[in-house]
């Protein structure tokens, strides 16, 4: 192991340990509450990332990976009354699979029809969840939480620390991808497929392995929400929002290390929870979006590209 | 089994329908099928524009299309200042424009969704006028007037506009920069101002196509997501850039609409033009009468 990978996990170690500790510790509910929507969209732009990011392909339908998640933890809670863990671990799987279907069906459409696919895909799978009598339709349906597990004293704080672990997942995934063969090809059909084709970069398959761990990753994310919120409905788990904010997290970050996504994610998860508290959910929406055609304008490469510009200034004044 | 009746009148409303469609589609048919702008704020432009007709129809009892063509050159102007921001910041630029032009321009469409929020509220609104709300009646069938007046007006449009971009000066040079640029650049006219002009008129179409929409159904600030699939299905299905296919495709659209809402249900109506493009997309990408092959 190099270096700088073990002082990788040296660093999620400390941040479980931290996570953990602090459930143990505090005993109001309210951080964990909102501190859990941060997390979780800490995993969805980091996974948004490896499709947006590395190969370029502007993923609009998080919504539809969000809210197959979700809906798998209903139908396996109302079906089985399945475990947390096994509502989590089958998500990825679906997630995965529809990703892969996803893929087969978009990845070789480029840019915008890409985009407009995956918006398509999202709205056809919300329909069809809409008219699944099963999950409850268009009303919705009630959730009840098992009972809390052991060292846990309250279910969103179990909830916490289960995404929590769900964003060291991401993120390591996310790393290994980007410092192995499979982000460097990603990298090259980002920059020009048809030369990455023509070297030998299977950018088909690529393209589907990102779409696929992304997509599980999603899903994932998605899952824990139907317990969280006690409650689900299509409009709302398929909310475009999701989408809107997992891309103006990912762009507003940067997309060239997996760091920028996580910073973007923190930066904008706590500016939208001190904004809901504070004002209201439209001003939070216009907030995102007049941050993100900001840093799209301005700051193209988002806050890690900001960061290397003043570096590179301070390093070249020295000289 | 349905009837032939039921059927009748199903494709009756969905020609209708698919019209109607057609003339919200136009000016995204200019601005993604000739110009190449991956513009997915379209619907939010439009229904900005029904707001717009909303609010003089609201406050001074205008006439909607009345209304509607007040809007026209304010889009204009608007159209041609988005424009020139979008090539300023994205074309020419060059490198990366695609994933940061759309993610620009799926921003804006939510800015303006916000914007619409604050000002109007997420309540439906409509519009009064003398032809809302009667029905024409044709033997078994009744067509609603607002739907034959919505016709009417989007046949008229699609047709100024095909006669724009086939015999004036500035409209043949629209087709042109969409089929070769450089060769207009060498020819020595200016690309650049001839799409910006091009954007412009394809965002001043909105203005009747606005109130079009806002006639024929209440309006709510979050419509644009639904006419996100059934622009940019008919678009892609026409064939990027034909206005003749614009037609056609919004008038199959219009028929698989009305013909489902009427069997199967008005629930699975919100897939219908996303499964369509989807469909376009996987097995004829080209579309009907594509521009290139």
């Amino acid at each position: 192991m190099r270096r700088d990978s073990i002082g990788f996990w040296i660093a999620m170690v400390l941040f479980l340990g931290a996570v953990l500790l602090a459930t143990q510790v505090v005993g109001n509910e309210y951080p964990f509450f909102a501190g859990y929507v941060i997390l979780q969209f800490i995993v969805l732009a980091v996974a948004w990332s490896i499709l947006g990011g590395y190969a370029g392909y502007v993923n609009f339908g998080t919504n539809a990976f969000f809210g197959v998640g979700v809906y798998t933890a209903v139908f396996l809670v109302k079906a089985t009354g399945a475990s947390l863990f096994v509502q989590i671990a089958t998500a990825a799987v679906v997630g995965a699979l529809v990703g892969l279907a996803v893929g087969l069906l978009t990845l070789r459409m480029q840019g915008i029809f890409f985009s407009i696919a995956t918006i398509a895909l999202s709205i056809v799978i919300e329909t069809s969840v809409t008219n699944w009598r099963y999950v409850g339709g268009a009303a919705g349906i009630q959730l009840q939480r098992p009972p809390v597990m052991e060292p846990f004293h309250s279910y969103v704080q179990m909830l916490f620390f289960v995404q929590a672990l769900l964003v060291v997942l991401a993120i390591a995934i996310a790393r290994y991808i980007q410092r192995s063969w499979l982000g460097r090809g990603l990298q090259a059909l980002k920059d020009d497929e048809l030369a990455a084709e023509c070297t030998g970069v299977p950018t088909l398959r690529l393209k589907l392995m990102a779409c696929v761990v992304s997509g599980a990753l999603m899903c994932a994310a998605g899952a824990p929400a139907a317990m969280y919120l006690q409650y689900a409905d299509p409009s709302s788990a398929f909310n475009l929002n999701y989408s809107v904010t997992v891309l103006a997290m990912s762009l507003i970050g940067g997309t060239a290390n997996w760091i920028g996504p996580v910073l973007g994610a923190i930066l904008l998860g706590v500016t939208q929870q001190l904004l809901a508290v504070t004002i209201s959910s439209e001003v939070n929406v216009l907030v995102l979006g007049v941050m993100l055609v900001l840093f799209v304008v301005a700051a193209p490469e988002g806050i890690l590209g900001l960061i290397r510009r003043i570096v590179h200034i301070r390093a070249g004044s020295k000289v | 089994m349905i009837s032939m009746d039921l059927l009748l009148n199903a494709v009756v409303l969905g020609v209708l329908l698919g019209c109607f469609y057609a003339a919200v589609s136009l000016g995204l048919s200019v601005s993604f099928g000739l110009l190449d702008v991956p513009h997915v704020a379209h619907p939010a432009f439009l229904i900005m524009a029904s707001y717009g007709v909303f609010f003089l129809n609201d406050s001074y009892d205008i006439d909607p299309l009345l209304a509607g063509l007040m809007i026209t050159p304010l889009l204009f102007v608007f159209g041609l200042i988005a424009y020139r921001i979008y090539y300023e910041t994205f074309e020419k630029r060059g490198t990366d424009a695609g994933v940061r032009g759309i993610a620009f321009l799926f921003g804006i469409a939510f800015i303006i969704e916000v914007l619409i929020i604050l000002q109007f509220g997420v309540d439906q609104r409509s519009v009064s006028a003398s032809y809302i709300g009667k029905a024409w009646r044709l033997g078994d069938m009744r067509i609603p007037v607002r739907l034959l007046v919505a016709f009417a007006v989007a046949s008229a449009l699609t047709i100024l506009l095909t006669l724009y971009l086939s015999k004036t000066f500035m409209g043949r040079a629209i087709r042109a920069v969409a089929q070769d640029q450089e060769a207009l650049r060498l020819m020595g006219a200016n690309p650049v101002r001839i799409k910006q002009w091009a954007f412009g008129i394809a965002t001043a179409v909105l203005g009747i196509a606005g109130a079009l929409l806002i006639i024929v159904a209440p309006v709510e600030p979050t419509l644009d997501r639904a006419y996100i699939g059934r622009t940019f299905c008919v678009v892609v299905m026409a064939g990027l850039g034909s206005i003749t296919g614009t037609l056609i495709a919004a008038i199959i659209l219009g028929v698989a609409e009305s013909i489902v809402l009427s069997t199967v249900g008005a629930s699975w109506a919100p897939a219908i033009s996303f499964a369509m493009l989807l469909a376009v997309l996987a097995i004829r990408p080209q579309g009907l009468l594509g521009r290139r092959s």
